[in-house]
Order: structure tokens, then sequence, then C-alpha cells
């Protein structure tokens, strides 16, 4: 019989028990009564040779072994009764661990579907991402993306890994349908197979596809061939035009397929581009190498393969491959910032928690502090302590337990409207949902926090001194938990101020960021990516006017005031960082200083409203084969020529041999928006007209381009207008991406605002409980002080005195939580200043401000019981001793 | 009563495994046959019998069945299991030792003091 067997048959056990041990009585007094005993006697003697029937059941039943799930089971039905006794407390408990249990488990849910969530492909654990390494570094680190032929290379000579490569690509499907910019990557046919993912409908790239002058056929997403193509099968087969080209469709997608988090909706073979890059080792176009390990592979193995194939290389081609390797990493999500700003919000959550667990553990404490009596009365009649702390425990993970379970529920409801609130979009929130590593995660919290609350009282339980709680009523032994209690008053008190000079940290910081200039004004103003039509681009001429005629129609649309184009506009993403020199003799590209450089059409100074400090902006006549013209502003000014007057300097950068002249200075901009400007290492920045790009770079600039049109009406009215207006002849040039730079402005603060608000929320939920246990523990206390301030007042002492008498108490618990407080605050600030950009800690007076707050609150809390004291009536107070 | 019954640790599990060696047999048989063999030496205290029945019998050395005794009436009785036979053939040889080494330890010091 198995042990659970012998729980579930528990009665019919105890029946036979008894059975087994009446038959012994009667048997034994058989015996006796054939010696000649009376039955009576017999009967006795037989009891007397036994023993206690109910102890020698007891020890029976241990020695079946399942007597602690006995146990628990009855302490679990008692810890239910005694719970619905108390329902108040028992509302309010719940309550506060549901509150905190939910928050908790809302974020772990988060961080559970964005950061530990594997990859979703087969045996993710076995994908590895390779990236080039050089032995220097430069500003941008020293790890960079493949070039084709290194790629090629490695793919050859590895052993242990199976590689594909893929590239961003993005462009027009202009057919079927109307014309609709969509994202798109060019991959290597082994791209599918290595991710062992299966395409849907159709086949994926085959490997003779997958080199130059094959016929041109294209992947589609799950999403665009039911958006274009209406779900027909009928796609497969059917023509495609991206970019211009025209591809036969052979393959779909499975629903939800991305490389990683990038969902792209047109996927093309890598090997058909017959761009000079795919032979030139030098030229880092953004190839992207994932591998699978092969079978039996090691990771470790990999590695050195990969380093003996850049050791060969960098001797075979040593101009571009000198200090060249290749390393493999396992292949994760990159969800960017969200980490630090998932791990400083549940660290947050987790301090909540804390102050309820705290809060309750002090309730739990006063309650078991009254049922002293009832404990020592247990323990009189045979209960063993360690049993009674058992019990304790027990009470308090039925407690933790079913707040737990509530908190559940909450973060169920509250799931959704979180992720919708986070700012811009949360990446891989499609794998944010409640599974069974949630609810483990859930039910350890709750269940450690019931431990952690049920503690105290449980070490309590056994009253030391017996006879005393017996006799001498609650009262006697009030002395002994007062200093516990203030302890946890303390640690409230300490853990709120954390919390809550983070918040105001936050905000302070969010209100210096917002007041910052960004250097240009940026209401009215529309910005949009735009794509030439692809036929336009097949000479330099021809995108010289389509650019053109772009400007003009742009400048016709009603409510437009001025019109520019420009390559990296202030505050959207961008990488524009180019090197230069003042002297002509060019300096290795290590020691080259360094300027963003951006290009604009001359009416960008009256779009964006950046100042013009002297000299003069970009005119028509800027244009190819005139001299060459730069604007600088101040930052670059100083840097490149401190203290010389810069008008008409000449500096050099990459693009020809000629040097550029310097005709004007301007205002200093934000570019990477209000926190990261002061953090950027390059803040000089350089403005030349695109009029003057050279024509063999002017193919791929046109793909970089956007327009900018400072409106006169709000500028979302003229989105319409503004896309047929420039639509072209050919009907096929969109706009993407279109923003308001109000909004570009906000996004670049979103992520502290979001901080600030979940900061707010957690640090007043702080404060509340906070109160609340200050509150209780006042309340408690000076009740069962109810005599002792009794005989005070019949030997003199006034209301106020007596007030003051427990508002010093308070405050005393005040001054030390907040002295421990600010420690731990003075901790999260420099973990804030590492984790949130443009963070200001405010100094003292952020503190002040906070903590004058939390006094305020926490004297509040504890004058209510203080007053109450006062009113105490000696007469009364003495009668009840 | 306390120094006949003065078991040492685990013997009480010995006996009763040799006892229902013999065959199946119930509790109180058990307790009488102990003090019947032993002359009265052994006297098991009847409370601690049950609880040692019941722990042998989770352990899974010892079985039971509910049978009819002569007198008509059911009773529990107890058998050996394999595993308690092996039990008890270990059991024994090892208290077989201890005692040897027990006499000869004691044999050697009387030799000692003389």
């Amino acid at each position: 019989m198995t042990w659970w067997h012998r729980l579930l048959r528990r009665n019919q056990m105890e029946a036979q028990l008894d059975k087994e041990l009446q038959w012994h009585l009667d048997q034994h007094a058989a015996d006796l009564v054939a010696r000649g005993h009376a039955p009576e006697e017999a009967g006795r003697l037989a009891r007397r040779a036994l023993g206690g029937p109910e102890q020698v059941k007891e020890e029976c039943r241990d020695a079946r072994g399942t007597r602690w799930v006995e146990n628990l089971w009855q302490d679990f039905r008692y810890a239910l009764r005694t719970l619905r006794q108390r329902p108040g407390f028992a509302a309010v408990a719940l309550l506060t661990l549901a509150l905190g249990t939910g928050a908790t488990t809302v974020m772990f849910t988060v961080i559970n579907g964005v950061l530990l969530k594997p990859l979703p492909y087969p045996d993710p654990d076995r994908l590895v991402s390779l990236q080039e390494q050089t032995e220097k570094a430069t500003q941008w680190g020293n790890l960079w993306a493949f070039t084709y032929p290194n790629y090629l290379d490695c793919k050859r000579e590895s052993r242990s890994l199976d590689m594909a490569t893929w590239r961003y690509d993005g462009g027009i499907v202009s057919k079927p349908g109307a014309a609709e910019y969509v994202e798109g990557a060019q991959i290597s046919s082994e791209l599918f197979s290595i991710l062992g993912v299966s395409i849907s409908q159709g086949r994926a790239f085959l490997p003779e596809e997958d080199r130059p002058g094959a016929p041109p056929v294209a992947i589609v997403s799950d999403g665009l061939w039911k958006r274009r193509f209406g779900a027909s099968l009928a796609a497969i087969g059917a023509a495609l035009v991206f970019d211009g080209k025209t591809y036969t469709v052979v393959g779909i997608t499975p629903a939800g397929f991305g490389l990683s988090d990038f969902e792209p909706d047109v996927f093309t073979p890598i090997g058909q581009i017959t761009e000079p890059y795919m032979h030139d080792r030098e030229a880092h176009f953004g190839f992207r190498v994932w591998a699978r390990l092969r079978p039996g592979a090691t990771l470790a193995r990999a590695r050195a393969e990969l380093a003996v194939v850049g050791r060969q290389l960098a001797g075979q081609y040593p101009k571009s491959n000198a200090g060249r390797t290749f390393i493999g990493d396992p292949l994760r999500p990159d969800v960017g910032d969200v980490r630090s700003t998932l791990w400083l919000l549940l660290g947050a959550v987790t301090l909540v928690l804390l102050i309820a667990c705290v809060n309750i553990a002090s309730l739990l404490l006063a309650r078991a502090a009254s049922r002293e009596r009832e404990l020592a009365m247990r323990v009189a009649l045979g209960a063993s302590r360690g049993r009674l702390a058992r019990q304790c425990l027990t009470e308090s993970a039925v407690l933790g337990l079913s707040g737990g379970l509530f908190g559940i529920l909450l973060a169920t409801v509250g799931m959704r409207p979180f992720v919708a609130l986070w700012p811009g979009t949360l990446p891989r929130a499609e794998g944010v949902r409640l599974d069974w590593h949630v609810l483990l995660f859930a039910l350890a919290v709750s269940l450690a926090s019931g431990l952690l609350f049920g503690l105290a009282p449980a070490l309590r339980a056994p009253a030391r001194e017996l006879e005393r709680a017996l006799h001498a009523g609650s009262r006697s032994v009030a002395g002994s938990s007062r200093r516990l209690h203030a302890g946890f008053v303390v640690s409230e008190i300490a853990l709120a101020v954390v919390l809550l000079v983070s918040a105001g940290m936050l905000g302070r910081t969010l209100l210096h960021l917002s007041s910052l200039d960004p250097g240009v004004n940026i209401h009215n103003i529309l910005t949009a990516r735009t794509a030439l039509s692809p036929d336009t681009l097949a000479s330099a001429a021809r995108t010289r006017a389509a650019w053109q005629d772009i400007l003009d129609r742009a400048r016709r649309v009603p409510g437009v005031q001025s019109v520019t184009i420009v390559d990296t506009v202030p505050m959207r993403e961008g990488n524009n960082q180019i090197g230069y020199w003042t002297t002509p003799a060019e300096p290795p590209a290590d020691q080259q200083q360094l300027t963003s450089a951006t290009s604009v059409t001359p009416d960008y100074l009256k779009v964006v409203g950046t100042p013009l400090r002297q000299g003069r902006f970009f005119t028509d006549q800027d244009r190819l084969g005139a001299e060459g013209v730069v604007v600088i502003d101040e930052v670059m000014a100083q840097q490149a020529f401190a203290g010389k007057e810069p008008i008409g300097q000449h500096l050099w950068i990459g693009m020809g041999s000629d040097p550029m002249r310097v005709v004007g200075v301007v205002g200093h901009v934000r570019y990477w928006g209000a926190a990261d400007d002061d953090r950027t290492k390059v803040r000089a920045q350089l403005y030349y007209p695109f009029a003057q790009v050279p024509d063999n770079y002017l193919r791929r600039w046109s793909e970089l381009m956007s327009i900018a049109v400072r409106t006169s009406v709000p500028p979302l009215q003229v989105v319409e207008p503004l896309r047929r207006e420039v639509r072209g002849a050919t009907g096929d040039q969109v706009l993407y991406e279109v923003r308001t730079m109000e909004q570009l402005a906000g996004d670049t603060l979103a992520r502290q605002r979001f901080l600030l608000v979940l900061f707010g929320i957690f640090a007043g939920l702080a404060l509340l409980l906070a109160c609340i246990g200050i509150y209780g523990v006042q309340a408690y206390l000076t009740s069962r002080r109810v005599p002792e301030i009794g005989v005070r007042m019949a030997l003199g002492a006034t209301p106020h005195g007596v007030q003051w008498m427990v508002l010093r108490e308070s405050l005393g618990m005040l001054a030390a939580g907040v002295a421990v407080g600010v420690t731990g605050a003075l901790a999260a600030a420099r973990l804030l200043v590492r984790l949130v950009d443009g963070m200001q800690t405010g100094g003292p007076a952020t503190f002040a401000l906070t903590l004058s707050v939390l006094v305020a609150a926490a004297l509040f809390a504890s004058f209510l019981p203080a007053r109450r004291a006062s009113r105490i009536d000696p007469m009364r107070a003495l009668r009840q001793e | 009563m306390a120094a006949k019954s003065d078991l040492p640790q685990g013997t009480l599990d010995l006996l009763i495994l040799k006892v229902v060696a013999l065959g199946p047999v119930h509790g109180y048989a058990i307790a009488q046959r102990l003090q019947q063999v032993s002359r009265d030496v052994v006297q098991v205290p009847q409370g601690s019998l049950y609880p040692a029945l019941h722990r042998l019998e989770n352990r899974g050395l010892l079985a039971a069945d509910w049978n009819e005794t002569e007198t008509g009436r059911e009773a529990k009785f107890y058998r050996l299991t394999r595993k308690g036979r092996a039990q008890l053939e270990a059991e024994s040889a090892s208290w077989q030792r201890l005692t040897e080494a027990v006499a000869l330890i004691l044999r050697m010091s009387d030799g000692g003091a003389q």
C-alpha cells in the first residue's frame, strides 16, 4: 500500500486499528478469565497491560508515515477557519497581497515573455550568431557585420556549423495592388532550413536560385499574402513587383514568422545581388550570419574553427583581414534597453511586495500576541512547540497562497493594458502571456511571501513564559513584541523612502529634460521617409529631377509653408557619423575627428527652425560643379577651429578630394533627443547640400532621404494631400514612417516618462501601505497600553503629554526608517543614473521634498492613535486592569 | 518491568520478525509467544508492540490479512514477506556476530583481571 493509499483510506485504517486493538484486549481478558480472574477485573488488567489506547493509536498512526500530510490538512482547515472568523483582517491582508503579487506577476510575465523565452525556432539553443571581430576598437566598437566573401569562406571551412546569411532590405511593392513600402530581407537559400522553419505554402529558395543570373524569385510573408493576394493559393507562381523588379512568388512563410523580432514582408535570394560589394572584403554592407550547430558539434569547437579561418584569411588577405577574426555567440533576441527598464521595474515592484509582506507580518504578529493565551493553553495541553510553529506557518502560507491566487487573477486582467502602455512597441510582445513558468513564479512568490510574513509570529508562537501567559492575561507580554513591531515600521518606511526618492528623481529628470532646448522648433513639422520610383534611380540626372519634382509638388500642398529633403531627421534613429580633417592630408581613420553629417536642401533651416548664428545657409547655387560648401554648428566650430573665425575655413570629409568651405554656423541640435545628446560621443554637427552629393553616391543617398515640411495647419492634416502629390508619374513613390516632430521628440523621452509613471504608482502604493502599517502598529501598541496610560493620566499626565508620547515614538521609528531608507535611496540613485539616460539625482532638494511628504503622511497616520490615547478615561482604563 | 523488558534498540523488530517467520500470527499471540519462549525474560510492553507491527508493515517486511480465528472472530494475521525474510536473515546474522563479539570482549576482560 503506498502512502497516499494509506492516506486516502484513512477511515478504513482507523476502523481496522480499533478492531485490532479491541481483539487484543478481548483475547487477553479471556485468557485472564481462564486463569481465574473475575471478568471485570480481567478487562481492567488487560487495558492496563496495553497502556493508554489513544496513545497506542497515536503511535500506530505515526508509524504509518502519513502523519505530516494529516497535520497539514488539519492546519489548513484550521487556518481557513481562523481567516473566516476575522473577515476584515482577511480582506485587508488578501487585498494587500493580491496587489503585491499581482504587480510582481505582471512584471515577471513581461520579463519572461520578452527576455527569458527562447527564440521561436526548434532547438533554439543550437543556433549561433556570427560576427567579425577586429583587434582594435573604433568608436563603434570592435564587432562588425560580415562581408559576403568572408561569409562564403567561413561557411565553406566550418565543420561544426551550417551557416546562412541575410540582410535588411526595404522597397516598394507596386504590383499587385497600390504602391506600398514594405520591409524585406535578402536571404541565402539555407536560412529557412537552418532556423528549422518550414514554408507554409510553396517552397524555400533552391541553392541554384541563390546566385547571380538566376530567375528572380521571392517568398512573401503570410501578412502580405493575405493583404495583397487575398490568401489565394494562386499566389504561388504569380508576379510580384518589388523595387521595380518583377519576381515570381515561390513560397509563403508561416504566420508570425520573423528573423528574431524583425518581420519582413518580402524575401529575395541574397546571391542574386550583382553589386560590387558582393566581392569586396572591405565593404561592410550589413550581412548577418546565423548558423546552427551540426549534430554532435559544440560551440567551443565551432569557435576554435572560426578562429583558424580568421587566421588563414588574415594571412591570405592582409589588406582587409589583418587583425580580423570571427566569433560566434548563442543567437538571442535583440531587445535593446528594454532589458534594464524591465529589471528596474521588477525591482521596484518587489519593494512594494516587501512592504505588503511587512504590513501583513505586523498584523499577524499583533494577532498572534492576542492569541498568546490560546497558544499557551495548547502547549499546556501537550501540543509540541514545533507543531505550533508549523501551524502558524501553515496559516500564513494559506494566506499567502490565496493572496497569490487573487494576484494571478489581477495579473491576467492587468497584462494587456500594461503592454499597451509600453512606450513604442514592446519587442516580442506577442510572447507575453501566462504560462507555467509564470504560474510557478507567482506560486513561489506568494508562498515565499507567506513564509516571510509568517516567520515572526511563528518564531514567537512557542510562548516562552507559559505560566505567566496563562494567568497574567495578554498584556504582560506586550513589551517583547514592541521592538519587533517598531522594526517592521522602520523597514516599511525605509522601503517606501527608496521608492519615493526614486520617483522624485525620475520626475526631476523628466522636468529637466523637457526644459532643454532641442535646437529645433518641434511644432508643426511633419517628416516621412520617401521612396523614389525605382525607375528614376536609373540615372543620376533623373534622380535629381525626381527629388526636385517632389520638392516643387510638396510646396504646392495647401498648409505647407516650406519643404526640405534631409537624410537624417533629428531625434529619429539613423547613423550619419563621418570623420573630418582640416589639413589636406587624410589622417588614419582612428585619428579622425567625428561629426554628424546631414545632407539637406536650402530650405532646411526654414523647416526645422534652427537659428543661423553666422554667415549664410545654402542656396540653389550650391550645386555640383560649384565650390563645395558646408555649414557647421556651434559645437563643431569650437571643436574644429577653436578661437578662429570659422567662416571661410576649409575642411575635408571623405567625399571627393576637394576641400569644403565653411559658409555658415548654426545652433546646436539635440539630434539624439534631450537625454542622449549630452552623453553621445559625437556632438559636432555638419550640414552639406544634397545637391552636391556626387553622382556615384546618389543612388545610395536616395534610399535614405526623408521629406520634412513646416505647416501652418496641424501637421497630420497634410499627410494625405502630401501622399497624393508626391506619388509621381508612375504612381509608385510612397511616404512611410510618417511622424510629426513632436512625436519624435516625445518618443525620445518616452522611456523616462513611462518609468516615472510606474515608479510614481509604486511609490504611492508604498506610501499608502507604509501609512497603513504605521497606523496599525501604533493603534495596536497604544491599545495594549491603555491601563498604563490610564495610570499615567491618573498620576497627572496631560492629554497633550500623552499625545506627544505616542507621536514621539512614531518620530523615533520614522527617523530610523528614513536613515536606513536614504542609504538605500542613494544606492538606487546610482543604479538609475547608470540605467536611465539623462538621469539627474537632483541632489538634496529631491530628498528633502519627497521625505517631507513621507514624514507628513506618516505623522498623520500615527496622529489618530495618539489622539485616541489622549482621550482615554483614566477611571475606565484602571478598572479594565 | 523495566529490568525485564529493556530491549536494545531495534531488537524488538528482530524478535517480531522471528516469531512471525514461524507462520501467520496475530498481535496478541506474538506478545504471548515472545513472553513464553523467552521464559518471561523478555516482556514486550504491549503498548509498543502494535506501533512496531505497523511500522514493519509499512516498510513491507510484514504483510497482514484479516482471517477468522478458531473462535470465529476476525483478527489481523501478520506474515513475513520475502523482503521480511531477507531482513530477518541479515539481522539475525549481524546479531549473532555482535553477541559473539561482545562475548569475546567480556571473556577477554575477565582474563585480564586474573
